[in-house]
């Protein structure tokens, strides 16, 4: 007999997309794309649902290529890819919302999936309601729901509010009950697209416990997320995904790794293009520059991270701070601001230069996020839309201690270590300042 | 670890070919939701308003009043010789039942269009609810009837016995054409826009404000096609009982409401994939 919970073979999904359609500019051409509209129309409508496998046309989009892996049961498995890489397809695929182009998928036991939390609420019904209508929906019989009711709501802690419509509830409270629902849910295979990012701290860390709980219990989990490090933390195995195919599939910290590692350019400077920008200001941020000798973003361990920006100006501005946040598997562990930049002039290039301290970062894969606003009132100038991927190496530069590359964390504080032995008393002092 | 169990339930997902009409299975392993789904369905339609439940006699009993004054007495349409008002209540209430039912399934799955992107269940669930949640509504406007019934001294007879075959096939009609209706719907929104009149064109098709004699015997067959002609038609001759059941086109619109219903589950079948896609 199999142990494989999830068998999936050769899947493809393909989604149609409308084509820009073409204009007339004369009268009669319009009076006839009037008369034809219709039956132009109906063709489109048609083609929505219809994808031809084996044409290879302008407007098909194939959202899952040929992507064949299985799941044992009992194992916990993350799926990691851009945006637009085919993860929640795979995972609408699986729950049967939507139906597969090609190929099979064959699942073993029951299987819920946990696209969003609260699916069905209706703002009118009690809180008392929505949990049997949302429970029954997730698949959960009568039964089941009234036997772990007491448990759900005291999970979610908003018994008090049990008998009132759930309009009336704060957004919070509304996702804690929904949440609870989806807790006591008992399915063999459990599939999840980043619906713990819910609630205040104190309720994620319960729902991590509760995923947890369910992960430990024998049940096959099926994770997607943009947090690496959750994602560590939860999953032993990783698929990787990108434009529809399955391009790594292995251990979770492999998998992370080359996931980020994929995302370093082998360039050092980047420019930023209009549509990059948050904001519609007349400040922007146009380039960022690596200072670094060779031409990928990789440094040694112990050399300095060193940058420089060039900013462009429609107009004066005074007091301006540029702030750099550094980015550690989706987590922001760390942002560093300038101090304010007295003046800018209009319509010149200014340049300011950025360097981290040595031994700031230890090994891994890091992302800078950018951004300016003014210091008098916070208001923000820029944001850049995109992620600066770089690597810090585990060779040590040389002069540093290199038992230091081997260190689990992200930065290397300072620290003052005394050897209290008798007869032996030392003190090494990374810093002056201790 | 969990071991494996023989019992486990197996899933294959693939590409659909077949032409079921019913996964049955499914939909016994979702009767709860059914349930609930109709108990929701119930609960918001009267929420937070003033008249709650009366609204459900509200509708019928105003349409009878303008019916009379308007069809009975001003342009005198023939009623079999029965009072006018009772005449056109015996009508409307599978009317208002059959027209309700089908607005609201024609537009069930549009409105539900954020869920079926988020979750999978039988899809067949969010048509069916209204049209059986509907049915609470009909049976409270009896109540109406019953006053009528008083106040124009009508005996009741056997034949109200046919009732019941009566539901089921008024049933079985605004379901069938519900999933024909919410399947075409939520890929071709043009479905919605024509739902509201037609259903107002059918009112004046059915014989609810004139009795069905005033249609020629030849024609008779064909009319009866319609599901609803037998119905209306049937509740008449059943509820007041002067006049024998008209069996002939309650069996061809029985028929029919079976050809509908059968046929509207198998296109729901086959649509019901692509609804995630177009929703």
């Amino acid at each position: 007999m199999s142990d494989k919970a999830i068998t999936v073979e050769n899947l493809s999904k393909a989604y149609r997309i409308g084509l820009k359609e073409q204009k007339h500019e004369t009268m009669t051409g319009a009076i006839m794309d009037w008369i034809k509209q219709p039956l132009h129309n109906l063709r489109r409508v048609q083609n929505l649902t219809r994808v031809n496998l084996h044409e290879d046309s302008d407007d098909t989009i194939w959202a899952l290529k040929d992507v064949s892996f299985e799941v044992r049961q009992g194992e916990v498995i993350g799926i990691i890819g851009r945006n637009g890489a085919g993860k929640s397809t795979l995972l609408k695929v699986l729950s049967r919302i939507t139906e597969p182009t090609a190929g099979r998928i064959v699942l073993r036991g029951k299987l819920s999936s946990l696209l969003e939390v609260g699916t069905g609420f209706h703002r009118e019904l009690t809180g008392r309601e929505n949990v049997y209508l949302n429970g029954a929906i997730l698949g959960m019989r009568k039964k089941e729901i009234d036997l772990k009711f007491d448990e759900i709501i005291d999970f979610s802690g908003v018994e008090k509010f049990l008998d009132t419509p759930v309009k009336k509830y704060s957004s919070g409270m509304q996702v804690r009950l929904a949440f609870s629902v989806a807790a006591h849910l008992e399915p063999d295979i459990l599939m999840i697209d980043e619906v713990l990012a819910v609630g205040d701290a104190e309720f994620q860390k319960k729902c991590l416990g509760k995923m947890r709980d369910v992960a430990g219990h024998g049940r096959t989990v099926l994770f997607v997320s943009h947090n690496m490090a959750s994602m560590k933390n939860i999953c032993s195995r990783a698929i990787l995904m990108e434009t529809g195919e399955v391009i790594e599939d292995g251990d979770i910290r492999t998998v992370v790794n080359h996931y980020l590692a994929r995302n370093i350019r082998s360039q050092t400077s980047f420019e930023f293009n209009e549509d990059q920008h948050r904001y519609q200001t007349d400040f922007r941020i146009v380039a960022l520059n690596f200072l670094v000798p060779e031409q990928r973003l990789i440094f040694q361990y112990g050399e300095s991270v060193s940058f420089e920006l060039k900013i462009q100006c429609k107009k004066d501005f005074w007091g301006v701070r540029v702030g750099v946040g550094i980015v550690s598997e989706g987590v922001r562990v760390s942002t560093i601001h300038s101090h304010p930049i007295d003046f800018l002039a209009s319509d010149s290039l200014s340049r300011v230069r950025c360097t981290f301290p040595r031994y700031l970062l230890l090994p891994g894969i890091y992302s800078l996020v950018l951004g300016a606003h003014l210091a008098k009132n916070g208001q923000g100038l820029d944001y850049i839309n995109q992620e600066m991927y770089f690597e810090i190496s585990e060779v040590a530069a040389s002069g540093c201690d290199s038992f230091d590359v081997k260190a689990i964390g992200i930065f290397k504080l300072e620290a003052k270590w005394e050897n209290l032995t008798e007869d032996r008393q030392t003190v090494w002092a990374d810093s002056t300042q201790l | 670890m969990k071991k494996t169990d023989p019992l486990q339930p197996l899933t294959v997902i693939e590409p659909r070919k077949d032409w079921q009409a019913f996964n049955w299975r499914e939909l016994k392993d979702y009767r709860d939701l059914l349930y609930f789904w109709v108990l929701r369905e119930i609960k918001i339609l009267y929420r937070q308003t003033v008249l709650g439940f009366t609204w459900a006699l509200i509708r019928p009993v105003a349409s009878m009043i303008v019916f009379s004054v308007v069809f009975g007495k001003l342009a005198r349409v023939p009623s079999d010789g029965i009072p006018y008002p009772i005449f056109a209540y015996a009508a409307l209430m599978p009317w208002t039942y059959f027209s309700q039912s089908l607005i609201k399934s024609t537009d069930s799955l549009v409105q539900q269009a954020s869920v079926i992107s988020k979750i999978y269940f039988p899809r067949l669930i969010i048509p069916m609810a209204p049209v059986l949640a509907g049915l609470l509504d009909f049976v409270l406007s009896f109540l109406v009837f019953f006053i009528l019934m008083f106040v124009y001294h009508i005996q009741p007879t056997w034949n109200i016995l046919y009732i019941p075959l009566l539901v089921v096939i008024m049933v079985l009609t605004a379901s069938g054409l519900g999933m024909w209706t919410s399947a075409l719907g939520i890929q071709y929104r043009d479905v919605r826009q024509a739902m509201m009149f037609i259903v107002q064109l059918l009112m004046y098709a059915s014989p609810i404000v004139w009795p069905i004699s005033i249609i020629p015997f030849k024609y008779r067959t064909i009319y009866a096609i319609y599901p609803m002609a037998g119905v209306i038609e049937g509740f008449r001759a059943a509820l007041i009982g002067k006049h024998p059941m008209p069996w002939y086109s309650i069996s061809i619109g029985s028929i029919s409401a079976i050809c509908l219903f059968i046929t509207g589950a198998i296109i729901f079948n086959r649509m019901e994939k692509n609804f995630a896609d177009v929703a």
